[in-house]
């Protein structure tokens, strides 16, 4: 049957499951947008800017397991996807980008709104193609979809010029992909899993280090077996939050740069490290020369490029996680390690890492502790990138499958409020928390249009300290306290919300911060609540770029350093 | 300290735009200086074969080649650096040349078993195949008479006896590989 080159990728959308599009229209795009209304089941939804639309797409991905669908026109709208590409891509997240360009014809002339956007976006994809004829869409489309989701996930970006939006061809959709370059192992070699129970069952101090991979291949039932069968801390990194229930007894928090201090001391005790779905990100490992000195190293990742990329491993095992999982675990002896569990608990004891002062002051963590306690733990969060993301990650020791997002790898600030609308799209019954610094909120705040417009009944949280927080930290600890370009001047977070339509609260003393939460949870609506908390406070446990984990600071030093006071920056 | 040796890599790829970029791009994002590389047909058809000459740390080296798998265009890629192989680059090299000289020129030439492939009132132009070594040789021998240009196609390999670096054979004479595409045959450039 003929179609137009528009009509063809609707087709294949809708035979690929799609339910929703990001994105926003453009001249090079319009002959697409121009077929979307002949296919309702597909929604498209505009943002206001195209990062938004990427990272939306790539939160919803994140908590579907589906593929994130982000639309931009030529030049500057594939430009503005880059940030939100180059995220799904750090972080493995399956993303199909499609953008306009310029008609054939003026391909290389830098005609008007013109971009070399498969060369722009080559290295952070995992495939982009230039199509040149409406003939080839379908097998794109089909061969998009299948990379972007298969393996190690990852954004994939076709470009289309405006002429093959409007060409017309013979619309196939091929049944199968073939691609002789790409053929992912997904099971673990056998004799290499038996090697790794009989390291497990020889260990005496062994760790669990589970990362995002475990959130991706949805492993949660083989992971919890393999750490209560053979009685194993587990310890998740910032993308692996969610990936182990945080109530669990053998749940220990996060480890590395602001991991908790028992963990980092574990790791440089450890004689085994089961590293699941994880790649050694420098955060984590800190110096890589000190890094899990008497450990031996089981990896189990499904890029062969990711082992020994950092940690030469022991047993590397190359693999989807469930797989390798469910074919470990049966192997896996039951054993008890008391004796070790007991030391971390005492290391836990003397090092409490994340206590909370108990005084009159709106510290930053109180906040976030106080929503994780009051939201019972259920629904999502979605956090920015910078101090706020931390505490976050300090305080939300979830239950709930999958439901910590954030952004790991490229740590765009900015993340926080196209990703919690992602997030709520994909699951629009239940309760979203936005945790957003200051400085990221105001990089994507214009998304809150989109959230009201579309009636997302999101919960956001700006913990407001009026300060790029986690730059002035490091000025004030590594730049001898030279506090520079750091200070923010903020708007009315209360009138922006309302200028908006979301309820607008302001948080300035402690005993405000239950009573707001509550409001928030009961308001059927978006929320936005302005937390004016301690300016200067900062982020510990820390381990200084550069050093080992055995150098970890647990608590800021005693001796009390000049502190930056909160003055309002004036408007002029 | 992991010894820095000259890698030989030979890579498969489809034959599609855009394949090279990719390849360099993954090199050059990991920090890898490429020394040589040969680009041509297979005896495949669609797929095209690649020859890098790396320097640097046999573990980078490896790490790369696995970051090159990544490509989807690839099909295959072999680490010849341990092998038994054949490996040769081609030079035409263009000599300033006179009557007097003509002579000895010719001379180092015919030691170096090359062929000089134009002559004209004041230069030549001379063929050297054979391993680097030996083109570097014979353009040493040449280089007091005055280069005018050199043009090098750096190094190809194929491994010795049966060992092979390609995709097997599947019956006589018949690769496993099938280009997508209702065998439509791909043509294409590289680039």
């Amino acid at each position: 049957m003929k179609m137009t080159g528009a009509q063809i990728i609707m087709e294949c959308l809708v035979r690929e499951g799609v339910e929703l599009v990001f994105g926003i229209p453009g001249g090079s795009t319009l002959p697409f947008y121009d077929a979307f209304r002949h296919y309702p089941q597909i929604r498209h939804i505009l943002v206001k800017h195209e990062q938004g639309a990427a990272h939306a797409a790539d939160a919803y991905a994140r908590v579907t397991g589906k593929v994130g669908v982000c639309c931009a026109t030529s030049g500057p709208g594939a430009t503005n996807l880059v940030t939100g590409i180059a995220n799904a891509w750090m972080d493995s997240v399956p993303m199909v980008a499609i953008t306009g360009q310029v008609v054939t014809w003026l391909i290389g002339r830098d005609g008007f709104q013109e971009a070399d956007t498969t060369g722009i976006t080559l290295p952070i994809t995992k495939a982009n193609w230039l199509v040149l004829q409406a003939d080839d869409l379908a097998r794109t489309v089909k061969e998009a979809f299948h990379i972007a989701r298969t393996g190690r996930p990852g954004p994939v970006l076709i470009d289309v010029p405006r002429d093959v939006f409007i060409q017309e061809a013979e619309f196939e959709y091929p049944e199968t992909v073939d691609l002789p370059g790409f053929r992912p192992t997904l099971d673990g070699h056998p004799a290499q899993i038996r090697k790794a129970a009989q390291l497990i069952a020889e260990s005496e101090k062994p760790l669990i280090l589970a990362g995002h991979g475990v959130k991706i291949s949805r492993a949660f039932e083989e992971l919890k077996e393999l750490a209560e069968k053979a009685h194993i801390p587990v310890i998740t990194t910032l993308l692996g939050i969610s990936g182990f229930p945080g109530s669990h007894p053998l749940c220990m928090g996060m480890p590395g740069m602001h991991g908790m201090y028992w963990n980092n001391l574990a790791i440089g005790q450890a004689d085994l490290l089961i590293a699941i779905g994880m790649r050694f990100d420098d955060r984590v490992t800190g110096a890589l020369k000190d890094f899990a000195p008497h450990a031996r190293v089981i990896h189990i990742d499904i890029d062969p490029a990711e082992i020994g990329k950092n940690v030469k491993p022991t047993v590397p095992i190359v693999g989807d996680v469930k797989r390798v999982l469910a074919a470990l675990n049966p192997l896996v002896k039951e054993k008890r390690h008391d004796e070790w569990l007991a030391w971390i608990r005492k290391v836990r004891e003397e090092h409490p890492s994340i206590a909370i002062p108990d005084n009159d002051e709106l510290l930053p963590q109180y906040v976030v502790k106080k929503i994780y306690e009051l939201s019972g733990g259920q629904g999502y969060v979605v956090t920015g990138v910078g101090q706020h993301q931390m505490w976050a990650a300090q305080y939300f020791w979830n239950d709930k499958p999958n439901s910590f997002v954030t952004s790991g790898g490229l740590g765009p600030m900015g993340f926080e409020v196209p990703a919690a609308m992602g997030v709520q799209f994909a699951h629009p019954k239940e309760l979203v928390w936005s945790i957003c610094g200051d400085g990221g909120f105001q990089m994507t705040m214009q998304e809150l249009a989109a959230i009201v417009e579309h009636e997302l009944p999101i919960k956001f949280a700006i913990l407001n300290n009026s300060f790029l927080g986690m730059v002035r930290q490091w000025q004030e600890m590594f730049y001898g306290n030279r506090v520079f370009a750091t200070r923010e001047f903020g708007p009315d977070y209360v009138k922006l919300a309302e200028a908006f339509g979301l309820m607008g609260l302001r948080v300035t003393e402690r005993k405000q911060v239950e009573g707001a939460i509550h409001l928030a949870l009961t308001h059927p609506g978006p929320v936005l609540i302005d937390f004016q908390v301690k300016p200067d406070e900062c982020v510990y446990p820390m381990v200084p770029p550069g050093a080992s984990l055995s150098e970890t600071i647990d608590q800021p030093p005693v001796e009390a350093k000049p502190t930056p006071r909160r003055e309002k920056v004036k408007a002029k | 300290m992991t010894k820095n040796t000259k890698h030989t890599i030979v890579a498969l790829v489809e034959n599609k735009p855009g394949v090279l970029n990719r390849i360099a791009s993954k090199w050059r994002q990991r920090g890898f200086n490429i020394e040589s590389l040969a680009v041509g047909h297979s005896e495949i058809p669609g797929l095209s074969r690649m020859t890098f000459v790396l320097g640097g740390p046999a573990a980078d080296v490896e790490q790369v080649t696995k970051q090159l798998y990544k490509v989807v265009d690839v099909v295959k890629i072999s680490d010849l650096t341990e092998e038994e192989i054949v490996t040769r680059e081609l030079a035409l090299i263009k000599v300033n040349a006179t009557d007097q000289n003509r002579g000895a020129i010719i001379e180092i030439v015919d030691i170096f078993r090359g062929e000089i492939v134009d002559v004209s009132p004041d230069s030549v132009v001379v063929e050297i195949t054979g391993t680097e070594d030996k083109v570097d040789a014979a353009f040493e021998m040449l280089r007091p008479y005055g280069i005018r240009e050199l043009a090098r196609t750096g190094r190809v390999a194929v491994t010795r006896g049966r060992a092979t670096s390609t995709l097997e054979l599947e019956s006589a004479g018949e690769r496993k590989y099938r280009p997508a595409g209702q065998g439509k045959p791909r043509v294409g450039s590289l680039l």
